[in-house]
């Protein structure tokens, strides 16, 4: 079937469009752009975009979809109906399932699940098996079987032995490795951002050093290794600081950070809120202002949300003994374009930082609106005043600290593969 | 005058009004406890539940006894083990005990924040009985009632607290409360045991015990929790006991009414030395007024108001 958007404003970061054309999609592909009134609707359905952006489908690069073994939190089916809902028109789902996608026949079962999914599904592999971090993974059988990265997300690599074989090893295949950036022996049993907020309300706390240390080793490493390496949900001053001088370097290094990184401190935990309960931990103004400067500067080349969906039995009660992590899928766009709005950034960069880079830093031959590309397509209303409302999120999971805040502009239309 | 909110979850955010009224209130109680009959008919009728997940003796029983002496019915709930392991929630727990008719539930648990969950969640009047490193509001008052006592005021005091300041909750409370009654507050011991931020909650740090004990009109000793040794946050009990364990000599730079305490149970030999201890017979009348302090607390939250006591 085809598809044709009109009057729609089309920024494509990767060739240089902003202005406005109709995009004319058939068979999942985009098929031609040309000037307003130009194409021919030839029976194509057609969507007005006036008012609208029309911007490479966004891709989240680090999502958990929680099956198999963790249904109750969310599918593969819900998961990609949030994606969807939000805007992202693939995701890339961490390794940390039961059983852990260690092995081709999790990645197959994934991608399996994933055919008559909402959004595209690129699985990422463990780093070692079982994210044990005592042996190396199959990558080879990994990446054969569709994984586009490796990663023990959710838990560091604590041996540095380990991590700079895997970085050696993942040169085979180019493989990407994201690092979860974090000490665990310095995080110990930490619950929050280790600071002021954390004294008063007597939470064991989480250092900034105990990312920051894993940021400077994992540099060292590529730069040892030669292997590519992506920073996980950068959330400190110290770590952004530590990834500019190693870009600058020339280090392949790359790095991500999420929403609630540059929306929220550690102010949002008081009054014990499970919610705004996440690892790493929420930090200060000083983090946040130097990661919307990592941002700005392109430092930071990627916002993924770490979409981390948990049941609300789980999220509630005492604050030590609730689970890690927040949704994002449903509020990633709306927060982004917070930033746009204040200034941090142009509407072009976020669109490079939500979809262009994500999809070159995992090969993922996306992120574009090039004649030929997959039909992959986001369309913004960039003035639709809105408030978020957990319960009527797609995801199976509300645990969400951003719900009744009121933000500007959202996805209207989420193309997949030519599909609405 | 009577407290503004229907439960007692921390020292932080109380008003001076409100402590000093406590304070009066648990000095009108403090005379049933010393009668041959230490009994009134206060809160007759009432239901009180100590909800422990924490081993206690001496506070449960001091809530216990507090409850008892106001002619409540006052039943103890003590869990070893959490609520995770049991398998049911806390929330779930307390709704239970809730809907078998409760007025006040005393609440202790290991994790911060847990009396602050159920307090918004229950109709009971909720006590924190001490929160993970957060709070333990009534030890604070009881500590100030005891120093007032002594001591006269609280205005214009020195008070030194040494130890483990980060992992107590004895130390937040009684830095909000002293702080709010006008008293000036030192914290002192290792870097380790002192939590970041500190100072913006109103106490001067000071790392060398010598110094900060120096004019001081209190030192309020905590007890050492032997297992930190492993978590790196002091090499040895010997090593501790030189540089933050209390003794004569270090009594000797303070003032000369100096008021040494300790909220028990003390490791005699570590944070104090069994001369300071046996001489300071404030420790005993701490657990004492604690009784009195927590039937103020009772009564204010049950509606009570000073004139009635």
């Amino acid at each position: 079937m085809n598809i044709l958007i009109k009057n729609g404003h089309i920024i494509d970061p990767a060739n240089k469009v902003d202005e406005r054309l109709d995009v004319l999609v058939s068979d999942g592909k985009i098929s031609r752009l040309g000037k307003p009134g130009s194409l021919p609707a030839n029976g194509s359905q057609v969507i007005d975009a006036e008012g609208k952006f029309i911007v490479p489908g966004l891709i989240d690069m680090h999502v958990h979809l929680r099956e198999p073994g963790y249904e109750y939190k969310e599918t593969i089916a819900t998961g990609t109906a949030a994606a969807k809902a939000g805007g992202f028109t693939s995701v890339c789902c961490m390794p940390n399932t039961n059983p852990v996608n260690d092995n081709s026949s999790v990645t197959e079962f994934i991608l399996a699940q994933a055919r008559s999914a909402s959004a595209q599904v690129f699985p990422i592999g463990a780093v070692t098996k079982g994210s044990r971090g005592e042996e190396l993974a199959d990558m080879g059988e990994l990446y054969a079987a569709g994984c586009v990265a490796i990663s023990d997300d959710g838990k560091p690599v604590m041996n540095a032995s380990m991590m700079r074989r895997a970085m050696e090893y993942s040169r085979i295949f180019d493989m990407l490795i994201i690092s979860h950036c974090e000490d665990s022996a310095l995080s110990f049993k930490g619950v929050m951002n280790d600071g002021i907020v954390s004294t008063e309300l007597g939470l064991r706390g989480i250092p900034r050093a105990a990312e920051d240390v894993m940021t400077a080793r994992d540099i060292s490493l590529a730069e040892l290794t030669g292997g590519r390496l992506h920073i996980a949900h950068v959330s400190t001053a110290g770590s952004v600081r530590m990834i500019r001088d190693a870009k600058s370097r020339d280090v392949k290094i790359t790095a991500e950070t999420c929403p609630h990184y540059f929306a929220l401190t550690e102010e949002a935990v008081r009054g014990y809120n499970t919610l705004a309960k996440m690892n790493p931990p929420l930090r200060t103004v000083d983090d946040v202002a130097a990661v919307k400067q990592g941002l700005k500067d392109g430092t930071i080349d990627v916002i993924a949300t770490d979409h981390a969906p948990h049941a609300m039995d789980e999220k509630s009660g005492e604050f030590d003994y609730a689970p890690f992590g927040i949704v994002g899928l449903e509020t990633a766009l709306g927060l982004t374009l917070k930033l746009v709005q204040e200034g941090v950034f142009s509407l072009t960069e976020a669109i490079r930082k939500l979809s262009v880079n994500p999809a070159l830093i995992l090969k993922l031959g996306k992120g574009t609106l090039s004649a030929g590309a997959d039909a992959d397509m986001t369309m913004i209303d960039p003035n639709v005043d809105w408030t978020v409302d957990a319960s009527q999120f797609k995801s199976k999971s509300q645990n969400t600290p951003f719900d009744g805040w009121n933000l500007r502009g959202k996805a209207v239309w989420t193309i997949v593969g030519g599909k609405i | 005058m009577a407290l503004s909110s229907k439960d007692l979850l921390g020292i932080k955010g109380m008003a001076a009004d409100e402590i000093r009224l406590i304070l009066d209130t648990a000095a009108t109680f403090k005379d049933v406890s010393e009668r041959d009959i230490k009994k009134v008919p206060t809160l007759r009728g009432k239901t009180v539940i100590n909800l422990f997940y924490e081993a206690s003796t001496r506070t449960r029983t001091s809530f216990e006894l507090a409850g008892k002496r106001l002619s409540a019915d006052v039943i103890n709930i003590s869990t070893s083990t959490s609520s995770v392991v049991k398998g049911e929630t806390l929330l779930d727990t307390a709704r239970n005990i809730e809907a078998m008719k409760c007025d006040i539930i005393i609440v202790r648990h290991s994790c911060s924040g847990a009396p602050e969950y159920l307090s918004t969640r229950l109709k009971s009047s909720v006590i924190n009985a001490g929160d993970g490193f957060h709070e333990h509001p009534t030890q604070a008052l009881l500590d100030a009632f005891t120093i007032r006592e002594k001591l006269g005021r609280l205005e214009g005091l020195t008070v030194v607290i040494v130890g483990d300041i980060a992992h107590s909750r004895v130390a937040r409370s009684n830095i909000y409360g002293l702080t709010t009654m006008g008293a000036k507050v030192r914290v002192c011991g290792p870097p380790t045991m002192i939590p970041p931020g500190i100072e913006r909650m109103g106490a001067q740090v000071n790392y060398n015990m010598d110094e900060a004990v120096e004019g001081a009109d209190v030192i309020m000793m905590l007890r050492l929790q032997l297992e930190r040794q492993a978590a790196g946050l002091f090499p040895g009990v010997r090593e501790y006991a030189r540089l933050y364990g209390l003794n004569q000599a270090r009594v000797a730079r303070a003032t000369r009414h100096v008021m040494v305490m300790h909220p028990g149970p003390m490791n005699r030999g570590v944070e104090i030395s069994s001369e300071v201890a046996d001489n300071t017979p404030v420790i005993l009348d701490q657990v004492t007024n604690g009784v009195a302090v927590r039937m103020a607390v009772m009564f204010l939250l049950s509606g009570g108001s000073k004139a009635e006591a």
